[in-house]
């Protein structure tokens, strides 16, 4: 099974390595995140390692490369009629899906702890004076662990409404407005209940909320990967092929 | 069950919603054979292929591919077995070298085992040459080809093409029919191949089925097919078909119709009787007589009678 999977995974990366469009929409959807985590540290100086604000990039970056590869998955085989082949192997369904999520979330994870490198790097560049800087452990290990989390839930959503898209595009545009939907209506609500809301977070600390976010982002984490599991049937990604 | 035959199939019935692709369809494919498996568009032939592969359900009925139950054996069955689908499957973003490694580790193959089985497939296509180029960059020919060596890689002992050389050129399709005649004899696989270029199956086929709207409606070799399916015919060259050596000729109780052509005379016949007495009538009759044969319908004249005709039922 884990050869499988790394079989599945040595496709997409090369997949992803040799094609020169998603390479550069790749790179270009990087640029900005990337771009957050050099230029804030410089501005922010020493008080970046213990802001919310790694958190907030890795999580951005985590969204952004997850959302731009993993739509590839099942309905860019399927728009370039490759889908099918890959289904008649004997590959395990698992391996299949296990393989395209796992290269999504490897590469978004990786590139959130590159972010955090390079920002502690420039933090220490343009903060240097008593010492070396680094991260508090609240701030570190919540951005990679929210990081990782964020990447298996966009990738998990991602897979499910890549399995069902015709099109890499619709694939896009139903992915990114299952995540729109969900922002606008919290932001309406925060709007509609700003005192209350206010109040509660006052209420406790940061450590607390990130802690209890990580775990509600666990829990629907394992609830999408069971069901995903569960649910995968070649001959559902068959029909209508 | 340990049978002779590779595949085995008894009424399969598939529905997607109000449609019925398959209905009651049965067929059973020796081992080592090449068979044909013949139908117009719709016919329920890729759906056969998709059914056998386990990656389509059935709604009824039972299969056997290679002694396992596609509905519950689909990864014994895909272990063993090697497809060119509908779509070639290629990977254009990838080489031809780098599409056939990815399908040789999904098999498992070592890699000096793998190195060395893409070049023994490679050479005789003429592709090794190229095989670090990108497989998008090439023509469609060779991306056939190259589709073909990938589901020949693992050596399977079941090899199913649907539609192997459609949209192809003459010369691109002979080369694939060549390299899967080839085949049939060096690697004494079995080759279940859906197609309706009949002349192709007439080369191929050891065996064909012609199905339509989802069931078999004729079994058999090539020529039996045309045997049975036509009605037997003679043509006779000459001159001097006359209207009233026509009349003769009709008169007689074997002959079911006779038209003449520009200059020979088609005579259709009830039964495979013997020709040497309506030549003699011919003959007595005025008509100066230079070639007599008997004609086959063509595979084509006889898959159209047989799927274009009345119900089968």
């Amino acid at each position: 099974m884990i050869n499988d999977i790394l079989t599945v995974m040595w496709k997409e990366t090369r997949s992803l390595v040799r094609n020169r469009s998603m390479r550069s929409r790749f790179l270009f959807t990087l640029l900005s995140p990337l771009l957050f985590a050099l230029l804030f540290p410089w501005k922010m100086g020493a008080d970046w390692v213990d802001s919310p604000m790694p958190l907030m990039v890795c999580a951005l970056i985590s969204l952004a490369t997850v959302a731009m590869l993993v739509p590839d998955t099942f309905a860019g085989e399927r728009e370039r009629h490759t889908l099918e082949t890959l289904l008649a192997s004997r590959l395990p369904d698992r391996a299949i899906l296990l393989g395209k999520l796992a290269v999504s979330i490897t590469l978004a994870w990786g590139l959130s702890m590159l972010a955090l490198i390079l920002s502690l790097g420039t933090t220490n560049v343009f903060a240097w004076g008593s010492g070396l800087i680094l991260y508090t452990p609240a701030t570190g290990l919540g951005s990679l662990a929210l990081s990782l989390l964020l990447a298996v839930l966009t990738a998990g959503i991602g897979v499910l409404v890549s399995q069902r898209a015709a099109t890499v595009q619709q694939a896009t545009q139903t992915l990114v407005a299952t995540f729109m939907f969900p922002a606008v209506l919290l932001q309406f609500a925060f709007l509609l209940f700003n005192e209350q809301v206010s109040g509660l977070i006052r209420g406790i600390n940061g450590q607390q909320v990130l802690l209890i976010g990580l775990a509600v982002l666990a829990a629907i984490d394992g609830v999408l990967l069971t069901l995903m599991l569960l649910r995968f049937r070649r001959s559902r990604l068959v029909v209508g092929l | 069950m340990r049978t002779q035959m590779a595949i085995q199939v008894q009424d399969l019935i598939c529905d997607f919603g109000a449609v019925r692709a398959l209905n009651g369809l049965s067929l059973q494919v020796p081992k080592g054979s090449v068979f044909g498996f013949l139908g117009p568009n719709g016919a329920g032939k890729t759906t056969t292929i998709r059914l056998l592969l386990g990656l389509l359900e059935p709604t009824a009925g039972r299969a056997q591919v290679l002694g396992f139950d596609p509905r519950h054996q689909a990864h014994e069955i895909r272990k063993r077995t090697g497809a060119l689908l509908e779509h070639t499957g290629i990977y254009e973003h990838l080489s031809a070298e780098d599409n056939l490694t990815f399908y040789g580790r999904v098999w498992r193959l070592p890699a000096a085992q793998m190195r060395a089985r893409i070049r023994e497939l490679l050479v005789p296509m003429g592709l090794w040459d190229r095989r670090k180029d990108l497989a998008g960059t090439w023509s469609r020919g060779m991306k056939q080809k190259l589709a073909l060596a990938r589901t020949l890689l693992h050596r399977p002992q079941l090899i199913l093409l649907d539609e192997p050389t459609a949209g192809l050129d003459a010369a691109a399709a002979a080369a694939i029919r060549h390299q899967l005649q080839a085949l049939a004899v060096r690697e004494q696989v079995t080759i279940l191949m859906a197609t309706h270029n009949l002349p192709e199956a007439e080369t191929l086929c050891h065996q064909v089925a012609v199905v339509r709207a989802g069931r078999v409606i004729a079994v058999g070799r090539p020529d039996q097919l045309r045997t049975q399916a036509s009605t037997p015919r003679v043509q006779v060259v000459g001159h001097g078909f006359t209207e009233q050596a026509l009349e003769l000729l009709r008169a007689r109780p074997e002959v079911t119709a006779a038209r003449r052509q520009n200059h020979h005379l088609d005579i259709d016949l009830r039964l495979e009787t013997d020709i040497a007495p309506l030549v003699q009538l011919l003959v007595s009759a005025g008509v100066q007589v230079e070639e007599v044969h008997r004609v086959r319908a063509s595979l084509e004249e006889v898959f159209l009678a047989l799927t274009q005709g009345g119900n089968h039922d």
